[in-house]
């Protein structure tokens, strides 16, 4: 019943600080489309290196030394040993700030954190990717994971939606799976061109939700639906997943939320009594369907 | 337990003779209505019969505003080490800050334990005192009325005397150490006390009812209530910041004049802000006044139960006393209850 204050809290004291990043430099940056760039990162020091492990989906905090931090996923998969690959969007301070700097400049990262994929858990059933926009960044960490490990998993199918072709990340990537067996890789865009001298689409028109009439014999029992994109794609595409019997809790989404600390305290990205950093980012349905304002 | 008693008369010679474990700090009237607690400089200052103070005692481990790493352009980043010189003791807590304590306690444990928090928290001592309620206090509904732990010595005022309840091995040292202040309890002390606690039980003014309160507030989540309260609330934060456990905060940089070194600093933050939820781009997540305002109701009785198996809430009352707007907590549950229109 009695406990010691004084004492109880030393050790506590003295564990590793949870909020040090440790120091990195970026390798080489990779133009995908217009404010989207791919980073490539390695620890600086090679023993950060060697310990460190993640899981598809997966996020890490990085910080721009002297503008601040912010989340960002993992676009690599940890069965490619090497770089770390951050895929980001110009979008706010701090990842203006990663645009102004240049190869070799040392920036500060720490984590992973977040629950990420439960690719354990899925060996054995079908896997349905379903990317909207910059959705595709956590899911091509999830995709590339399957490859690698491709006999544990059945049958593979991404189907990835941009608004324009220019939009698509990691194109020339994805394009290249196309003519392979081992995965169905459907990729549209909402609009055939914006700039007239852009690369020419010879692809599918139509919203990614249009994709779905192009599965067949997908057993949804035993099948994964994995989904990744902007609040308004949820709907739609959860929708779809529904009525095709998909079971609530095979349904699991990624979810973007204001993280300050990454690690469970500072409050920010809760939703209802789950705290998207450490409990997500990855949801199930249930879970969304369970707790107030998940989807939008 | 060890039980003993600190007569009255002692009680200044006490506080002072505690001095030799530690800086002592005490609930000191500021203004007319209003106390804080201080570092102590005269025991004479100790407002022995307040009841709350503005800010609870969080502010010695969870500081408004702290810097967690310096930083430097071409050295990188540098922890910085907080902790105090000496034991802090916190004298005059009463059972509802104590609760706090351990409720901040657990959420900066946890899958990460939260070392800042920590480093200052091993040099805390608690040393709580009784106290009378009054039409704010709702301790009673929480269940945080009493303490039976998270205190090294807890002094319940009786008539003439003070009994002391010793917690912890350093609550044994500190009696200990002020031994020819205290005398035995006798059976009449603990007659006394006996009598006092239940007299206690009927001096509170307001309940607040949490039978089921969980699964009502997800049952009426969009309940009109909510738009009222929401049209009444100021979104001022104040409720937050004056909570002992509310824990939220933000993180950002600053930099120095020279433009290449700095810090990173934390800060209290309350989501009741529209920017709490805001993401790069600018959406938020919780746009109205409403929503903002539920979200910390429903965090405080029905996520935190979900999550800990009890309220995050230890009914203090300083929320209704820091409302501008008049907001009283027990009366948005009521409402939701139906019990009240």
């Amino acid at each position: 019943m009695l406990r010691s204050n004084i004492y109880e809290f030393q050790s506590k004291a003295h564990e590793e600080n949870p909020y040090f990043p440790k120091l990195a430099r970026i390798v080489r940056r990779v133009p995908m489309v217009e404010d989207n760039h791919l980073f490539l990162v390695r620890f600086d020091n090679p023993a950060d290196d060697e310990q460190f492990d993640y899981i598809p989906g997966q996020f890490m905090e990085i910080s721009v030394i002297g503008t601040g931090e912010c989340p960002i996923s993992l676009s690599s998969t940890p069965t490619r040993k090497g770089m770390l690959e951050f895929c980001v969007r110009r979008m706010g301070r701090v990842t203006n700030a990663l645009y102004q700097l240049r190869d070799n400049d040392v920036i500060g990262i720490r984590g992973p954190y977040g629950n990420g994929f439960p690719v354990h858990e899925m060996e054995g059933s079908n896997l349905l990717l379903i990317a909207g926009g910059l959705g595709m960044a956590p899911l091509r960490s999830m995709l590339n994971y399957a490859l690698d490990n491709r006999r544990k998993y059945e049958r593979l199918i991404l189907m990835y939606g941009s608004k324009y072709p220019e939009d698509i990340l990691f194109r020339d990537e994805l394009e290249s799976l196309r003519g392979r067996q081992d995965i169905d890789c459907m990729l549209t865009v909402e609009q055939s061109y914006s700039l007239p001298d852009a690369k020419p689409w010879g692809g599918r028109i139509g919203m990614v939700t249009d994709l779905f009439k192009d599965i067949r014999d997908l057993d949804p029992e035993n099948t994964y639906a994995i989904a990744c994109g902007p609040p308004i794609f949820y709907k739609y595409v959860i929708d779809k997943l529904i009525e095709r019997h998909f079971p609530k809790d095979r349904i699991l989404i990624s979810l973007e939320r204001r993280m300050e600390c990454g690690i469970g305290k500072c409050g920010h990205c809760g939703i209802g009594y789950k705290y998207t950093c450490i409990d997500g980012p990855v949801f199930t349905y249930w879970d969304a369907l369970n707790l107030p304002e998940m989807i939008a | 337990m060890k039980v003993l008693k600190l007569p009255k008369e002692n009680r200044e010679k006490f506080a002072r003779a505690l001095q030799y474990f530690g800086d002592v700090h005490i609930p000191v009237a500021r203004g007319k209505e209003s106390f804080v607690f201080k570092k102590m400089s005269d025991p004479a200052d100790i407002a022995w019969e307040y009841l709350r103070t503005i800010a609870p005692p969080k502010k010695y481990i969870l500081p408004s505003r702290e810097a967690l790493l310096r930083y430097d352009e071409t050295a990188g980043y540098e922890a910085v080490e907080p902790g105090y010189d000496r034991t802090q003791i916190l004298f005059g807590l009463h059972p509802c800050d104590i609760h706090g304590l351990s409720i901040m306690d657990m959420v900066y444990d946890g899958e990460y334990n939260d070392t800042y928090y920590f480093q200052r928290r091993k040099d805390i001592a608690v040393i709580g005192l009784s106290c009378t309620p009054d039409d704010k206090c709702f301790c009673r509904s929480m269940g945080t009325d009493s303490v039976d732990s998270g205190y090294d010595l807890f002094l319940s005022e009786l008539e003439e005397s003070y009994m002391i309840a010793v917690g912890t091995g350093f609550g044994d040292q500190m009696v200990s150490h002020t031994r020819h202040l205290l005398h035995e309890s006798t059976g009449e002390d603990r007659k006394e006390y006996l009598q006092r606690r239940n007299e206690r039980k009927d001096q509170f003014q307001i309940e607040l009812d949490t039978s089921d309160l969980p699964y009502i507030l997800d049952l009426e989540k969009g309940s009109e209530v909510w738009d009222d309260i929401g049209a009444q609330c100021l979104v001022c934060g104040s409720c937050s910041m004056v909570c002992p456990t509310c824990s939220c905060f933000n993180m950002y940089d600053r930099q120095n004049l020279d433009g290449v070194s700095g810090e990173r600093f934390r800060e209290w933050d309350s989501c009741l802000f529209k920017n709490y939820t805001r993401v790069a781009g600018g959406e938020t997540f919780r746009d109205t006044r409403a929503d903002r305002v539920k979200n910390r109701y429903v965090h405080k009785q029905g996520h935190f139960v979900e999550e800990y198996g009890r309220p995050g809430c230890v009914g203090c009352g300083r929320c209704i006393d820091a409302c501008p707007a008049g907001i009283n907590v027990v009366e948005v549950f009521q409402r939701l209850r139906g019990v009240v229109a």
